[in-house]
């Protein structure tokens, strides 16, 4: 029996999927201990409602915590912990977590384990190298851990039911030095990647620029759209709106054609849910073939000339 | 403007990964390292703002795997220092390594630290975060833009969708950047080599005593790729042929 302490994460005032997927995950590892979910807002004490799989919602309501701050949120978690004290604190490896992990593991001297693709009782399975390794290790407890999105169903941590909600005061959070000011959401670009059938994405093996206007090309004659890897966006070859992935969208095609990904876990992220991934990849061993339903590992300029005659 | 930059250098994923006898680590020996590519967004986005605003780019690595290649390529793209923390084997251990950085960090002058956002090989969670917390600073990771005014950063800081989070933050702090504003700059190898020659990596000794992620490595594996691919074969021609067929069959 385990105490197991969720993080909950919003944006905009929403709880995001990678709460359910830990909540799932918390349920697993408590064995029939008890389940609680730290959430931390402003005037969000409604959304205990939403996590119904919990045992009990540990609220901490401040105008501090109004959005997300990497400081005021990492105090008030830590300070939770503190007075909680749970055997193993789960946390998602997102841009919010990964503000909190290490700073708790640091501060609170809880051993931390990243990117966890796998969990049981005492021993994580971590992905590491671009998904190229996994290494294992042996946990005792209390520790955390930091969950990649998407590695547990999310719906095994959706339930109807009413945990018990347990305000909790924040600590003084006057001094912080960290200060949101703004959210801003992205440009709605030309193009919306999430609406269709099919998505030709290229990413750093393409390596030139001069090289998209091919791959827009066989996207237009295959009446889908093109999108891409975050590198691409990065060397800004193509708009922020095309990029699938942890930081980009996520998207969910009937057919998912890659050329030149290597398969990062934050782009896998994005496009795993594609009814049908074709792979296009020289190196036999990319992770991307782990999650394609087809790969090729030709040299993808042998192959997109040959691609285009046929269509 | 004093900035620090750690660097990392990382096994270059291009290669095959290949287990060592132990069971529990990488087979270093045909191994090439670079950069961590977030690393060098760091360092780039440091030396556009020492473009911007005067100062020093330090950059500080621990010992390791051609750490002193690393160390000239920065010097050769315009970093004014270099630093080299010797006595501290931190191989999956993000906690020691921060805890010997934060170590040589302290006693120096400076106004902000960039470092990447991750590494391939956090097992233990970012460098960042445990930088910033052993160091007594303020963090803010996956930092895609930053501006300075006296002392104090406007940091744009990514999560997922695409949106953006601006915050303020008092200097100094830590942050983790995900992407410098422009594409981190080439150096061609000749400067490299004059760097070499004209630029100093100074030793610094470290010891780090209780610090350590307290994680036991049980194995280091392939991931099974059993319920992967399955791959096409034949000439060109013919699995373009084959990809054609796939995707009509799904419209
Ligand atoms: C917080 C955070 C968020 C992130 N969010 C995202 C995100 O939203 N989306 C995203 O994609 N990444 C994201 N990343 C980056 C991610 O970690 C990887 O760096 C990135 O996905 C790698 O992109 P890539 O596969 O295009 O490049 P690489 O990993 O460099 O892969 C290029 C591939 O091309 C292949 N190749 C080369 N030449 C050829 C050829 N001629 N023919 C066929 N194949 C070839 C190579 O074998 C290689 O596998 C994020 C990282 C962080 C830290």
């Amino acid at each position: 029996m385990k105490k197991v302490l969720v993080i909950a994460e919003h944006l905009n005032g929403q709880i995001q999927d990678i709460t359910y997927e830990l909540l799932g995950k918390a349920k697993e590892l408590a064995q029939g201990g008890e389940v609680a979910v730290l959430l931390m807002g402003k005037d969000m004490k409604d959304a205990a409602s939403s996590l119904g799989a919990a045992d009990k919602v540990l609220y901490v309501d401040s105008d501090a915590l109004a959005q997300f701050n990497p400081q005021t949120y990492f105090l008030t978690a830590a300070k939770a912990i503190e007075e909680y004290q749970p055997d193993i604190v789960l946390i998602g490896t997102t841009s919010q977590g990964m503000d909190l992990a290490g700073a708790l593991s640091a501060r609170l001297k809880m051993p931390l384990v990243a990117y966890v693709g796998a969990l049981e009782d005492g021993k994580a399975v971590s992905q590491l190298y671009g998904g190229k390794m996994n290494v294992e290790v042996g946990l005792s407890t209390p520790y955390i851990a930091a969950v990649l999105a998407g590695a547990f169903p999310a719906d095994k941590g959706k339930a109807d039911g009413t945990p018990e909600v347990v305000e909790m005061a924040a600590p003084d959070l006057s001094g912080a030095k960290v200060r949101f000011k703004q959210l801003i959401e992205p440009e709605a670009g030309d193009v919306d990647i999430t609406a269709q059938d099919i998505l030709v994405s290229v990413g750093r093996g393409i390596q030139s620029e001069d090289n998209i206007p091919m791959f827009e090309e066989l996207a237009q004659k295959l009446g889908g759209a093109l999108a891409c890897s975050r590198p691409i966006v990065d060397n800004k070859w193509l708009p922020k709106s095309r990029q699938v992935g942890k930081s980009g969208l996520k998207v969910k095609p009937k057919v998912y054609l890659a050329f030149g990904i290597s398969g990062a876990p934050e782009h896998i992220e994005g496009m795993k849910d594609s009814e049908l991934i074709i792979a296009v990849n020289t190196d036999a061993k990319a992770p991307i073939f782990d999650y394609a339903h087809y790969g090729v590992t030709e040299d993808m300029f042998d192959l997109v000339p040959k691609l285009m005659e046929k269509l | 403007m004093n900035i620090i930059v750690p660097i990392k250098q990382v096994p270059d994923l291009v290669e095959e990964l290949e287990v060592d006898s132990s069971g529990k680590a990488l087979d270093k020996e045909w191994l090439k390292f670079r950069i961590n590519e977030f690393d060098d967004h760091a360092l780039e986005e440091a030396l556009l703002l020492k473009e911007d605003l005067g100062g020093t780019v330090t950059v500080i690595a621990l010992d390791g795997d051609d750490v002193d290649k690393a160390l000239y390529t920065a010097a050769a793209k315009g970093a004014d220092k270099l630093i080299k923390v010797t006595g501290v084997d931190a191989e999956l251990d993000n906690h020691k390594a921060a805890k010997a950085l934060a170590s040589v960090i302290k006693d120096m002058d400076y106004d902000l630290i960039l470092t990447g956002v991750q590494a391939v090989d956090d097992l233990d969670g970012q460098l960042p975060v445990l930088l910033a917390e052993y160091l007594g600073l303020p963090h803010i990771e996956v930092v895609t833009g930053v501006k300075v005014d006296g002392n104090v950063a406007t940091v744009q800081k990514e999560f997922s969708g695409g949106i953006v989070g601006e915050y303020e933050v008092d200097l100094p702090a830590v942050l983790g950047i995900q992407a410098a504003r422009e594409t981190p700059r080439y150096v061609p190898v000749a400067k490299v080599r004059r760097a070499m020659r004209s630029a100093e990596i100074e030793e610094v000794n470290a010891t780090v005593d209780d610090a350590s992620s307290a994680l036991t490595v049980e194995r280091m594996f392939k991931p099974e790729t059993g319920g992967g691919a399955e791959f096409l074969t034949g000439s060109v021609d013919e699995i373009a042929a084959k990809i054609v067929e796939l995707i009509k069959s799904k419209i």
